[in-house]
C-alpha cells in the first residue's frame, strides 16, 4: 500500500505538512515531499484541497476462505495420557463441523502416542494427524508450533480449537503468529454465526466484569483456547476415523530451550475440575483453623476443597485449589461459598454450577446473586451445624 | 546484560463495574495500576540487576497517561524507558500490538532477555508476551516464577504446571512471562521517582513513524481479531434466603440438597 504526492497536481499550500501528525513531509522545490517517517495514516490526503495526494489502499476486504475445511483440536498429552480438555473440545468442534458441514480433526504430537488415537476418534474426531518422534516426547514451544505451520500450511483447516492450559496458552499464540492468524483466548461460548458463517468466540474480559463476542474476519484459522471444564464431552463409540502420520524434520538446534526436570507436586495437585462436588472459603474464614472446619464439611460430603484468590495468597490452601478468573474454572453439580464475598473475578470461575450455596454474614454480599439458597449467619455455626446434620444423616442412612 | 521489560498501564479491575443502562464500562474514579503481573516481571528483571548487573530498559504501549505507569517502573530500578503513545496505537488486539512492540524493540537494539508478566488483568489473555517472541524468533518460556542461574548464552528457569514445575534451559537472547509467586514487588523510591518526572529523565516517547510502522499493520486495522459486542455476564439466580435459626437454617437446606439429589 502506497500513498505519493502526484507533483503535477500539488500547489505548494503546506496544507498537507501542518496536517501531518509524523513530521513525515516537507515542501521540495515547491512541491510536497513524503518522507520515510510516513505511517500511511492518509491525514495529508484529506487536507489537501487540490486532490493531489493518492493512494492505493483498498478497504480491508473479507477474503475468500471456501477453500479452509475442517474443524481441529489440539490433542494435548503429557506423559502419554491425553488431557480431559481435548475430549471436551472434540464434544465442541462435532458442533461446530456440523454446522459447517466440515470434518472434525485432531492433532496428537508426542512420543509413542498412537495408542491415543482410538480414543480421539471415539470421542469425535474424523481424522487424526499424527506427530510422532522422541524430540516431541515432551511439551517444547518450537517443536510443536513447527508442526502445526506445517499441517495448517498443507490442510488448510477453517477452525482450531486449543485448551485453555498452561501448553495452549504457550503454544497457541506462537502458532497464530507463525500462521498469520488472529487468536481468542479463555472462551467460554463458541458458536457459528448463521450469517457471516464464522466463529463467534465469547469470552470474560476486565477480571470477569464484561462479556466480549469475537470474531475473526480476515486470517484463517480462526483459532481459540477454550477453559477446560467449560465445553461437554460427547461420545462418539462407532465413530470410525483416518490416521495420517505426519513427518516433520525438526532438530534440538531449532528448539532453543531443553527440559532438565520435570518436577511433579502431587500433594498441592488436585482436578477440581473433577469434582462434584465442591467446598469454596474466601476471606471469611479469618484463617487455616477455619479452613480446618470447612475440611470437615468437604470430608463430609465427599467433596473436594476450594477456595479464592485471597485463601491462596493467605497461604491456607495451596494455589491449584483456587477458583475464579485466574484459577480454575469449575461446574460442579453442588458448590458451597463459604465466607465468600463473591467479587466478579470469583464469581467467573464458578457461576456455571449446577446447584450454589453460600454462606455469608453479610446480606449484600455479591455471591448471593449467584446463589441457589443463601444463608446470612456467621460460617463458624453453620459450618459445623451443616456438617453435623450430615453425619447424622448418613448414620440415619448407612445403617 | 540488557533486559527490556514489557509493561501495561491497565484499569484496577476489581474495581471495574458496568453501568447497568448502557452495559459500557464504568472508568471514572477507577484507579490505573501496573498491571501485577509485569510488576513481578519488573521485579525480577530489578533483582537481576542488583545480582548479575544489568541495564533495564522499560518499554510501554499506552495512551498519554500510561507515562505514570513507566515512571513508576523507573521508581522501582528501571535504567530507561520507550512509551509508545500514538492514537494509530489504539484499538490494538494482541497481534498487533505484539507487532508494535517488536518493532520498537527492534528500534531499541541489542539486548539479552525480554521479561514480560503472563497476563494482564484488563485483557486475561497471556498472548502478548509468546506473540512478541514469535515476531522476534526468539524462544520463549511461559509461567516462570524462578531463574535459578543467568549464564552468558543461557538461562535456567523454573516454569509452574497444573501439578507442578519444570526445569528449563533456555537459550539467550529468549522471552519469559513471569507469574507471582517467586518475588515481592518492591515498592518505587521517591528519589527515583523524582528523577524519572524531570526534563531530562531517560525516557523516550515514541509514535508510529519512530518505529517505522503504516497505519494498516497497527491499531484497529492491524488487528486480526475483531470486537462483535461486549455485554454484561447474566446472573440469572436470585438467592433464596432461608429462614430461621442456624438449625432450622441448616436443616432446610439439608432437605433442599436431598430433594436435588445432591447428597
Amino acid at each position: 500500500m502506497a500513498i505519493w504526492v502526484e507533483t503535477d497536481l500539488c500547489d505548494g499550500c503546506r496544507r498537507c505538512t501542518r496536517a501531518c501528525p509524523y513530521d513525515a513531509m516537507e515542501i521540495r522545490d515547491g512541491k510536497a515531499y513524503i518522507g520515510d517517517r510516513c505511517t500511511s495514516c492518509g491525514a495529508c490526503m484529506n487536507a489537501c484541497r487540490s486532490k493531489a495526494i493518492l493512494t492505493d489502499a483498498q478497504p480491508r476486504a473479507i477474503p475468500d476462505f471456501s477453500g479452509h475445511k475442517g474443524v481441529w483440536v489440539f490433542a494435548e498429552q503429557r506423559g502419554g495420557e491425553l488431557n480431559r480438555v481435548s475430549v471436551e473440545l472434540l464434544g465442541k468442534a462435532q458442533e461446530l463441523a456440523e454446522e459447517l458441514n466440515h470434518k472434525v480433526a485432531a492433532v496428537l504430537i508426542g512420543d509413542q502416542v498412537s495408542g491415543l488415537a482410538g480414543t480421539l476418534i471415539q470421542f469425535g474426531a474424523d481424522t487424526v494427524y499424527l506427530a510422532e518422534d522422541a524430540i516431541f516426547k515432551d511439551y517444547r514451544t518450537e517443536a510443536y508450533a513447527q508442526v502445526f505451520q506445517d499441517l495448517i500450511a498443507s490442510h488448510k483447516p477453517n477452525i482450531l480449537l486449543m485448551g485453555a492450559t498452561h501448553i495452549g496458552r504457550d503454544l497457541a499464540p506462537r502458532v497464530s503468529r507463525r500462521v498469520g492468524s488472529g487468536l481468542t483466548a479463555d472462551c467460554t461460548g463458541l458458536s457459528i454465526d448463521p450469517d457471516e458463517g464464522i466463529l463467534l468466540q465469547t469470552r470474560p474480559a476486565f477480571g470477569g466484569n464484561v462479556m466480549a463476542t469475537i470474531v475473526n474476519r480476515y486470517s484463517r484459522p480462526q483459532m481459540a483456547t477454550v477453559r477446560p471444564g467449560v465445553m461437554e464431552v460427547v461420545a462418539t463409540p462407532d465413530n470410525e476415523g483416518t490416521v495420517i502420520t505426519h513427518a516433520t524434520r525438526f532438530t534440538e538446534d531449532q528448539a532453543g530451550t531443553r527440559i532438565l526436570e520435570i518436577v511433579k507436586e502431587p500433594k498441592t495437585h488436585v482436578d477440581l475440575t473433577e469434582a462434584k462436588v465442591i467446598v469454596a472459603g474466601g476471606r471469611g474464614v479469618n484463617d487455616a483453623a477455619g479452613f480446618g472446619l470447612l475440611a470437615e464439611l468437604a470430608t463430609a460430603l465427599g467433596a473436594e476443597l476450594a477456595g479464592t484468590r485471597v485463601a491462596v495468597e493467605e497461604g491456607w490452601i495451596p494455589a491449584s485449589r483456587q477458583v475464579g478468573q485466574t484459577g480454575v474454572t469449575v461446574r460442579p453439580d453442588l458448590y458451597i461459598a463459604c465466607g465468600v464475598s463473591g467479587a466478579i473475578q470469583h464469581r467467573a470461575g464458578m457461576m456455571d454450577s449446577k446447584f450454589i450455596v453460600a454462606v455469608n454474614k453479610d446480606p449484600y454480599a455479591p455471591i448471593f446473586k449467584v446463589a441457589d439458597w443463601g444463608i446470612v449467619g456467621d460460617l463458624f455455626e453453620v459450618v459445623p451445624e451443616l456438617t453435623g446434620q450430615l453425619k447424622a444423616l448418613c448414620q440415619v442412612m448407612c445403617d | 546484560m540488557n533486559i527490556i521489560v514489557l509493561i501495561k498501564q491497565v484499569p484496577n479491575t476489581s474495581e471495574v463495574k458496568l453501568d447497568p443502562k448502557t452495559g459500557n464500562l464504568i472508568r471514572e474514579g477507577v484507579e490505573t495500576i501496573i498491571n501485577p503481573d509485569d510488576l513481578h516481571a519488573l521485579e525480577t528483571a530489578v533483582t537481576l540487576k542488583e545480582t548479575h548487573g544489568a541495564t533495564i530498559t522499560v518499554l510501554s504501549m499506552g495512551p498519554l497517561q500510561a507515562i505514570d505507569a513507566v515512571s513508576e517502573a523507573m521508581g522501582m530500578g528501571a535504567d530507561k524507558a520507550v512509551f509508545l503513545s500514538d492514537r494509530a496505537f489504539a484499538g490494538a488486539d494482541t497481534w498487533a500490538t505484539s507487532y508494535t512492540l517488536g518493532k520498537a524493540i527492534q528500534h531499541i537494539g541489542d539486548f539479552d532477555l525480554i521479561l514480560a508478566g503472563r497476563q494482564a488483568i484488563d485483557g486475561d489473555t497471556a498472548q502478548v508476551g509468546p506473540q512478541v517472541a514469535a515476531f522476534l524468533g526468539l524462544p520463549q518460556v511461559t509461567y516462570v516464577f524462578d531463574i535459578e542461574a543467568v549464564e552468558a548464552d543461557h538461562v535456567v528457569v523454573k516454569r509452574r504446571l497444573e501439578d507442578g514445575y519444570e526445569r528449563i534451559q533456555c537459550r539467550l537472547p529468549a522471552l519469559l512471562t513471569i507469574i507471582p509467586g517467586g518475588n515481592k514487588p518492591r515498592y518505587p523510591l521517591v528519589s527515583k521517582l523524582l528523577l524519572a518526572c524531570r526534563e531530562k529523565a531517560p525516557i523516550q516517547v515514541w509514535n508510529a513513524a519512530d518505529i517505522r510502522v503504516t497505519t494498516a499493520e497497527i491499531g484497529l486495522d492491524g488487528s486480526l481479531t475483531q470486537v462483535m459486542r461486549t455485554f454484561a455476564p447474566k446472573f440469572e439466580r436470585q438467592g433464596k434466603f432461608l429462614e430461621g435459626s442456624t438449625v432450622d437454617m441448616v436443616q432446610t437446606l439439608v432437605a433442599h440438597l436431598k430433594e436435588n439429589k445432591l447428597i
